[in-house]
């Protein structure tokens, strides 16, 4: 008859491909096959007995070869990014736009505000490659200069709905019940707010011509996207098993939240507030160039497309150099939504 | 007894971002028409992908189909064109899968589903189509036939779904039907339904049938012969009562001990240590070798082929056996010393 | 060896866990903000049973039966709707914070699937350690990677793999994590809802065995779960047999394996393919016709009835009560709820 095996430490000698067990190629496309080279953990000890009493093999902590690193979501999602050109091309644009935004006198070493009405609406000339505008201002200098209003307001109000968006539809997801129903019909009529509407009535009693209502506004309509979308990530997370395991154990509700829950349902909030972003640049020029966002003296391409619009035929260039910047802004950060979707969403590997 | 169906070192690479897995590394295995082939494994032994091979269905990227023949009724599916091929998939054998619902098409009611395969291939008139259709179901023994034919495939337990499966795979009564864990989703008192379903048609039109299965329990019921993969490989095939009685692989012998038993209860289990392969990284010579207790120098290094297995006088039946072990004779000449 | 010093039938090992006429109900609700109740799922109805100390008591049903629930039930997943659970003469269902936290050190879970009870961004040590940061008082902190280790290595897993992945293991190696973090806070019971069915054949059984050497190493009472009759009645002492939320049979696995009075139990054990080619000629096979009724609507009195070959009259009224049925000798004298239940010849070869 079969000896019964001792089954202690049989692994060591047959790492399974990770990302589920024995691997069955049938399935759909593997995630990742290599488990590293198969470890051997040390030599192979006698089978113990009776564990946790009297053992004592001293030096036996944790040395020994060191584990592969963890290849989960977002190590792989790493992996795949950097090789995707499509995100390169887009994450360099986006630094670079960062950079000019916070330092704009690194490339534009004039005044956005000085304007020479001798020369409103001239051409190229030597040292303002873009002409002036209206008022003789340096198109180029106020181009560069209106990067930092588009990617404060496109950042600050994704931060902020992500941010409200996540919590609330989170909590929504997670106790369920009254709450839910209740920010769900919340949610709900936000939804219906039609944007342009909200904002030229929202945004017309407001005086300041700062970033701060406009990035308000666009937060108080972004967040119920982000709150559906967190939601559902939510519940999907919850039902799994490691989640009651958790409540078996008796692990707090936050402590469930913030260690279970949030880091396994966060990856869709991402992809929607990476692409949400794009188009909250794109909302806040519109809103700008209907003279309900944000007003002059800040410098932004909004206020520049609005003010260059009338003088399309006689001077294009007033109206081409920012569009054009709005549009490959706006372009990079969907992109980037794009490719970190692509990268995070296992259905579509 | 003719040949139906006829796989010959077939060999199925899958290529994945981090190298080439070869799936199914030269199975053979022959039915003939009226018989029951089970092929047993475990997940990720290559038995599905095998049978998907067979049936072209399978997914290509990222497989591929690297080697072999598959000969049914004497011709190479592999080599005819995709036309005459589809023409014999849809007639001359059929598949059974483990997931019904998602088997059926959810927005036509079943009744609809299976009267099409008539119009389509029989070219019958829509009237006589449905007829045909709700005979079929209750030859599958689904209750008041002619009322559920027109509901749709969620409507139906999981139970009956699986029957509406069986009957559209039976409806152009197909000399081959391969069917790949049909009941592994069931409940047992359901499965035990089901496999009779399917066992008594299989009977009345002479089918040959491949189950593919990992159900040492359900094998014992209905098959005539066993084949069983490992790591892509099969390791053995022996007649049913020869496998279960005498099995010549230690990796057969590992199975068999260690599925506990309902009608005795047994001592300790037997584990088979470890845990099956990755298959890009195969390990070399005789794949089973890192998890077998038999495993000797020469297992390590060369890979067995199948050995033709001969009988004993006077114990198993007479018939072809195989197995991939370099040391059956010893496997056999133990279990027989145990036994005696 | 599976082996209970003392033989439970006798009775005279403690119950550690006794549950009395338990029953939970989901409610069917329609409506959006609000909920209209319409009716109600009996999942568990009138459940009752103990679990003594050291014994397995195996749960077996098929899908639908309600053993899922019973399992969260013990657990303090769910709140029962009626009943108690009685932990060392203390009723749990009542419990909330601190003292429920008391009991869960006490009460843990093995769960189905070890591809969704592991949190995929967890390393194995920090979700076999958890336990211990829920229950600080369970190990001091400094040693508790020592802890995690000796669980890991008590489990049959390398305990330099501490800092591994979920993904980076088999199916089987999973299944160990998870009865090492079940096992973690040293619990009494520890209730395994199919731990097994989702493994290969091949490493069902090294599971099996593990939780064998387990039991008898820290004497612990398991309620094992199961669909699978073969492998609970390699494991259990006891059984229940379930079916549309009630206890059908319940005795000690000789008493309901050979001796089966309750025509679903013999059913059920008939209908078990046996890995033997042998006898299969010579069994008498007993197919159920038709399918388990919705739990939403089960039949009147015995909730076996519609599907049974001996239904009469009488069983669609009254409701039969598990006791032992009078005038049954030896081992067929254990609880059935039948009003007809007797031996059948040919069930068992």
């Amino acid at each position: 008859m079969p000896e019964p095996f001792d089954t202690r430490y049989d692994m060591t000698e047959a790492i399974a491909p990770p990302g589920g067990g024995p691997v069955d190629p049938a399935a759909s496309g593997p995630r990742s096959l290599t488990g590293g080279p198969p470890l051997k953990g040390g030599p192979r000890r006698p089978p113990w007995r009776l564990p946790l009493r009297g053992r004592g093999e001293p030096g036996r902590r944790f040395g020994g070869p060191a584990a592969p690193t963890g290849r989960g979501l977002w190590t792989d999602a790493w992996h795949d990014l950097r090789r995707n050109p499509v995100f390169v091309v887009s994450a360099l644009i986006i630094l670079f736009l960062v950079v000019i935004a916070i330092w704009p006198q690194l490339i534009a070493s004039g005044n956005p505000y000085h304007g020479d009405l001798a020369r409103a609406q001239d051409g190229p000339a030597p040292g303002h490659p873009f002409g002036y505008d209206l008022q003789g201002r340096d198109v180029y200098t106020r181009t560069v200069y209106g990067a930092r209003a588009s990617i404060t307001v496109g950042i600050c109000a994704t931060l902020g709905a992500a941010l409200l968006g996540s919590v609330l539809g989170g909590l929504a997801g997670y106790f369920g019940g009254w709450w839910d129903a209740l920010l769900s019909r919340i949610a709900d009529v936000f939804f219906g707010i039609p944007i342009l509407l909200g904002g030229l009535v929202f945004l017309s009693v407001v005086t300041s011509g700062s970033v701060w209502p406009v990035v308000g506004f666009i937060v108080l309509l972004g967040w119920p996207q982000i709150s559906r979308i967190a939601r559902g990530s939510v519940v999907t997370v919850k039902e799994h098993d490691y989640v009651q395991a958790a409540r078996v154990l008796g692990a707090s509700s936050g402590r469930t939240l913030l260690r279970h829950i949030a880091p396994n349902a966060v990856a869709p909030v991402i992809v929607v507030a990476t692409i949400a972003l794009g188009t909250y640049i794109s909302l806040e020029a519109t809103l700008s160039f209907l003279g309900v966002g944000l007003k002059p003296p800040t410098v932004s391409w909004g206020i520049d497309i609005s003010s260059a619009a009338t003088q399309i035929r006689n001077a294009p260039h007033m109206l081409l150099w920012p569009a054009g910047a709005l549009s490959i802004t706006v372009l990079a950060f969907i992109m980037l939504g794009d490719a970190v979707r692509d990268a995070l969403d296992p259905k579509l590997r | 007894m003719s040949r139906l169906l006829e796989v010959c070192d077939l060999r199925v690479e899958f290529r994945t971002r981090d190298g080439v897995a070869e799936a199914v590394g030269g199975v053979s295995y022959a039915v003939d028409a009226g018989q029951t082939l089970a092929v047993l494994g475990e997940s990720g032994s290559g038995k599905s992908v095998t049978a998907q091979a067979v049936m072209g269905i399978l997914d290509s990227p990222p497989g591929r189909i690297t080697g072999g023949q598959v000969l049914f009724q004497g011709r190479d599916l592999l080599t005819m064109g995709a036309e005459e091929r589809r023409r014999i998939r849809g007639a001359a054998m059929a598949m059974i899968f483990q997931d019904a619902l998602s088997a059926l098409n959810p927005v036509v009611p079943v009744g609809a589903q299976l009267a099409e395969m008539y119009e389509v291939h029989r070219g019958m008139s829509r009237k006589d189509a449905r007829r045909r259709a709700v005979e079929l179901m209750e030859r599958v023994r689904i209750p008041a036939a002619a009322q559920r034919a027109g509901d749709h495939p969620h409507q139906f337990s999981g139970g009956m779904r699986q029957r509406i499966m069986i009957a559209m795979a039976m409806a152009l009564e197909p000399d081959l039907i391969i069917a790949d864990e049909p009941t592994t989703a069931l409940d047992v008192t359901v499965q035990a339904q089901v496999m009779e379903v399917l066992a008594e048609l299989r009977r009345e039109y002479a089918m040959g049938l491949v189950l593919i299965t990992h159900d040492l329990g359900v094998v014992a019921d209905v098959a005539d012969t066993i084949a069983v993969m490992y790591a892509g490989r099969i390791v053995e095939t022996a007649p049913v009562r020869d496998l279960y009685r005498r099995p010549a692989h230690p990796y057969t012998r590992g199975l068999l001990d260690s599925v506990p038993r309902v009608d005795h209860r047994g001592e300790r289990l037997y584990a088979i240590k470890g845990a099956p392969p990755n298959p890009l990284a195969l390990p070399s010579g005789c794949p089973f070798h890192p998890r077998c207790p038999r495993a000797q120098e020469v297992c390590r290094v060369e890979r067995p082929p199948l050995y033709e297995v001969t009988a004993a006088a006077g114990t198993g039946s007479p018939g072809a056996r195989t197995s991939a072990c370099h040391f059956w004779k010893d496997e056999l000449d133990a279990l027989d010393a145990v036994n005696a | 060896m599976p082996s209970t010093p003392s033989t439970p039938e006798t009775g005279t090992a403690e119950p550690v866990l006794e549950v009395r006429d338990l029953a939970k109900h989901y409610p069917l609700t329609r409506g959006v903000l609000v909920k209209r109740r319409i009716g109600a799922v009996r999942a568990v109805d009138t459940v009752s049973f103990a679990l003594r100390r050291g014994e397995t008591l195996g749960i077996v049903g098929e899908s639908g039966c309600g053993k899922s629930t019973v399992a969260k039930l013990l657990v303090s997943l769910e709140r029962p709707t009626a009943g108690t659970i009685h932990y060392r003469g203390e009723d749990i269902t009542r419990l909330s914070g601190r003292a429920l936290r008391a009991v869960r050190r006490n009460i843990q879970m093995v769960f189905q699937d070890p591809y969704t009870s592991l949190n995929p961004r967890m390393t194995v040590g920090d979700i076999v350690g958890e336990p211990f940061e829920i229950h600080p008082e369970a190990a001091p902190k400094g040693d508790r990677r020592r802890a995690v280790q000796d669980l890991l290595d008590v489990v049959g897993l390398n305990p330099e793999h501490i800092s591994r992945y979920p993904h980076q293991f088999s199916g089987g190696q999973r299944q160990r994590i998870g009865i090492a973090r079940g096992l973690a806070l040293r619990p009494e019971i520890i209730v395994a809802d199919e731990p097994v069915s989702a493994l290969d054949v091949s490493v069902q059984a090294q599971v099996v065995n593990l939780m064998e050497a387990l039991q008898n190493e820290f004497d612990l009472s398991y309620i094992f779960i199961a669909h699978d009759l073969s492998v609970v009645r390699h494991i259990s002492d006891r059984v229940a047999v379930m079916y549309l939320g009630r206890i059908a049979e319940t005795g000690t696995g000789r008493e309901i394996y050979d001796h089966p009075t309750h025509p679903y139990t013999q059913a059920l054990l008939s209908a078990v393919p046996v890995p033997d080619p042998e006898p299969r000629e010579g069994r008498t096979r007993l197919l159920l016709t038709g399918d388990v009724p919705s739990p939403a609507n089960p039949p009147t009195g015995c909730r076996f009835r519609t599907r049974c070959w001996k239904a009469q009259d009488r069983c669609a009224v009254e409701v039969p009560t598990l006791t032992p049925p009078p005038g049954l000798p030896g081992a067929a004298s254990h609880p059935s709820a039948c009003h007809f239940a007797e031996e059948r010849a040919g069930i068992r070869a």
